[in-house]
């Protein structure tokens, strides 16, 4: 069912978007869609609002960096209830001019998903009502996820890095 | 309040009320972090017109304890223990969810009576989560009464995860790849209790709210929300539920055996509060139903799956043994070979779809974990619910929603 | 203590050591306010995490922490005695627990309930207060993630001990002043 699923939707983007599908593979019976992020925006609309494909439902909206530390992707989750449909889109776009398309104008889920991305990754989504931070204190000027910034408070002088091994 | 009305005489014919005419001038209150009524952490801003809430805004964070930033410098054993602690209420379904996450991960056969010891430690974990919230409205709506009693059968509950596993709350219960050994006689004899006697009190819980006139009026119309707008806002779980969509993990994308059992999803209408406190009585029902005939349909056969890689062996062959002693050396300090890949799973936790999205990179930690945690993306709608209506109802729709600080913030 | 009296074999709370005589008791007023003190805390639980759910099966029936006279629970730091901060206390909360402290009025116990309130917990993380006395003065910890009911009765219990033994005159001495200054206070 997986394999039909990731043929349909492979079929229906190349027919709308050619050039835009960098990749589409099953992994672990999920079909995942490696996109250009240019059209990012008009192929979410697209696969919301297609008749057949109907995404109506946002599962997860998170960011990630990519093993050379040199991009960020962004990644959604989609789900089709009546159907069962599950796929997963991902785009990738470099550290240097993080900017993409917000989502929250098709899916309202999107507002803090995207506020969460931003807080830990930076991804400016152009057109959030309110892109500030959302876990994290106002004032911090770094993004703790990326992998340059460590997990300690480097503050801390309790806490003997000798003794716990690192 | 400095207000000029807008007519200068008010004639005995004049029957606009003096109220109209003067300029609506909006207060401001902080539902702040720390507050009686709010069940965790979050901040609420609202503006008040009198006693009508006319908008708010959240503020969140005040628990961020950057478990996505901890994942990645955790074995993927020791990773268990930071997801008990995102929904403390019932954290042995957070425990599974990551177990098989990481099963599919490594494409592991499970065998069935694991999946079964499994699906029983689920239900009674979902029973103690609606527990505390249903009792919690009861509380916010002035009937202590409930959560007293209820309680008592948390302990039981309680009770019976510390014989398995040697905790009460953050539990870490299990393994990746089922369970170390099955439980003890007297836990399956304390299971059996539970299911035989619960139902009383749930029974006299229910006398005591369901069709109280007094809560009812309560909680009728109080926060709702439409199917579509829930929707919109990726709700899912009994919040979901409570709007109108029968969307239930359990049953469309099935884990751990869940569809070998018999069980009904309850739905509501209005999506308010009662009915989201009715979704969940009715919850508990059917999850003592699925204990039952787990119970009844308990197959025989090894509680493990059979993954030497990632599964202590026995203690007595670690002795004796050189494979299992290297086995044992290798799993305990964490150096562990996975598969590289990404893996998205997802269970039916106490407040609906709880994911995980592992990306693996073959390393002895997570290259990238991410939780989808339903409290999150589901309290984004909380200033919609309450528009229009009063601080007391915000304050009823917040207990009703199940909000738990630590899944929201993670 | 004279012992022609006759006494009553019930003892509701231990007397404090004192003269005793027909129709009086002569003690220390210290003993007398401290034995009121101790048994009628009025906790203020500060629950943030998992530790508030095992506070909340504390004060359930099973585990009555109400029969050591905490029955009153105030949310409003003007009213209570003893600030009991059960869970992980982030670096945004800081402010706000500093400022529920700075609120409540002299005489004032801190209890630090569980690992993350007390030193960070298994949370090491840049976002994550690594215990709560770094910011105000705490007097009793329980260790523990989270800790039983019976180890959280344990540490009430302490709290109850030290109040019913401090001295009337600690608050304004300057060992006292000097350890609110070294936090910034006063």
């Amino acid at each position: 069912m997986n394999e039909e699923l990731l043929n349909k939707v492979n079929q229906k983007l190349h027919e709308h978007f050619h050039g835009s599908v960098e990749k589409a593979e099953l992994l672990y019976d999920y079909p995942v869609f490696t996109v250009n992020k240019e059209k990012i925006h008009n192929i979410l609309k697209f696969l919301k609002e297609d008749e057949e494909l109907n995404f109506h439902f946002l599962t997860d909206l998170t960011g990630m960096q990519t093993e050379d530390e040199k991009h960020l992707g962004a990644i959604y989750h989609l789900h089709n209830m009546q159907k069962n449909y599950r796929i997963r889109v991902k785009t990738f776009f470099p550290m240097s001019n993080p900017e993409i398309p917000t989502a929250t104008d098709l899916w309202s889920a999107a507002n803090w998903m995207e506020r969460e991305t931003y807080d830990f990754y930076g991804i400016k989504y152009i057109g959030h009502p309110n892109l500030k931070r959302i876990l994290n204190v106002d004032e911090m000027d770094i993004f703790p996820m990326r992998k340059e910034y460590p997990l300690e408070d480097q503050t801390r002088e309790d806490k003997s890095d000798k003794l716990f091994g690192r | 309040m400095s207000k000029k009305a807008n007519k200068n005489t008010v004639s005995s014919a004049d029957t606009t009320p003096v109220a109209d005419t003067m300029e609506k001038e909006y207060s401001t209150l902080n539902l702040g972090p720390t507050h009686p009524a709010t069940h965790g952490i979050f901040q609420n801003v609202l503006k008040m017109d009198g006693e009508i809430i006319h908008d708010a805004v959240s503020t969140i964070g005040y628990i961020h304890r950057a478990f996505e930033k901890l994942a990645e410098r955790r074995p993927y054993a020791q990773i268990t223990t930071l997801t008990d602690r995102m929904n403390y209420c019932s954290s042995p379904i957070n425990n599974m969810g990551w177990h098989m996450t990481v099963e599919k991960l490594i494409k592991a056969e499970m065998p069935k009576r694991a999946e079964y010891m499994r699906v029983i430690i689920m239900e009674l974990s979902r029973i103690s989560d609606h527990i505390i919230c249903n009792t919690i409205i009861g509380q916010d709506t002035g009937a202590t009464t409930g959560f007293l009693y209820l309680f008592q059968w948390r302990e039981k509950i309680y009770d019976i995860f510390e014989d398995i596993c040697g905790a009460r709350l953050t539990t870490n219960i299990g393994r990746i790849g089922g369970f170390d050994r099955d439980f003890p006689a007297k836990t399956w004899d304390k299971i059996r209790a539970f299911v035989k006697e619960y139902p009383k009190a749930l029974t006299e819980f229910s006398n005591l709210l369901e069709r109280n006139k007094i809560f009812m009026d309560r909680t009728i119309k109080c926060g709702p929300i439409s199917a579509e707008r829930a929707l919109a806002y990726s709700f899912a779980g009994p919040n979901l539920r409570a709007a109108g969509v029968d969307y239930d993990v359990r049953v469309m994308n099935p884990y751990s055996s869940y569809q070998d059992f018999d069980f009904v999803v309850p739905v509501g209408t209005a999506g308010d509060t009662y009915d989201r406190f009715m979704v969940r009585q009715e919850e508990m029902w059917q999850s003592l139903r699925i204990i039952e005939q787990a119970l009844k349909n308990m197959p025989d056969g090894a509680t493990h799956a059979n993954i030497p890689d990632f599964f202590l062996p026995p203690k007595e062959e670690v002795y004796n043994n050189m494979e299992a002693l290297i086995y044992h050396f290798k799993i305990v300090m964490g150096e562990m070979d996975v598969p590289k890949g990404e893996v998205y799973h997802c269970v039916e936790g106490g407040n609906g779809e709880l994911g995980f999205y592992l990306i693996s990179d073959g390393g002895r930690t997570p290259f990238r974990l991410h939780f989808r945690r339903p409290c999150f993306i589901y309290y984004q709608a909380y200033p919609e619910m309450i528009k229009g209506g009063m601080l007391s109802d915000a304050i009823l729709t917040m207990s009703s929603m199940n909000v738990i600080a630590g899944e929201l913030d993670a | 203590m004279s012992k022609e009296i006759q006494r009553t074999k019930l003892e509701i709370a231990k007397s404090p050591e004192g003269l005793e005589g027909p129709g009086f008791f002569a003690t220390k007023l210290e003993d007398v306010i401290g034995l009121a003190r101790a048994n009628s805390l009025w906790p203020l639980p500060f629950a943030t995490s998992c530790c508030g759910i095992e506070f909340m099966a504390t004060m359930a029936s099973h585990y009555d922490l109400a029969r050591f006279g905490m029955e009153r629970l105030s949310f409003s730091p003007r009213q209570a005695d003893l600030l009991m901060v059960m869970g992980t206390i982030a670096k945004k909360m800081g402010p706000t627990l500093r400022q529920v402290y700075e609120q409540m009025a002299e005489p004032r116990w801190v209890l630090s309930m569980g690992a993350c309130a007390s030193s960070g917990g298994i949370f090491d993380t840049y976002s994550v207060l690594q215990g709560i006395d770094r910011i105000i003065p705490v007097d009793v910890y329980i260790p523990g993630c989270p800790p039983r009911p019976e180890q959280v009765i344990e540490g009430i219990l302490k709290i109850q001990e030290l109040a019913k033994n401090e001295s009337l005159r600690r608050r304004n001495a300057p060992e006292y002043k000097r350890l609110m200054n070294s936090y910034g206070m006063e």
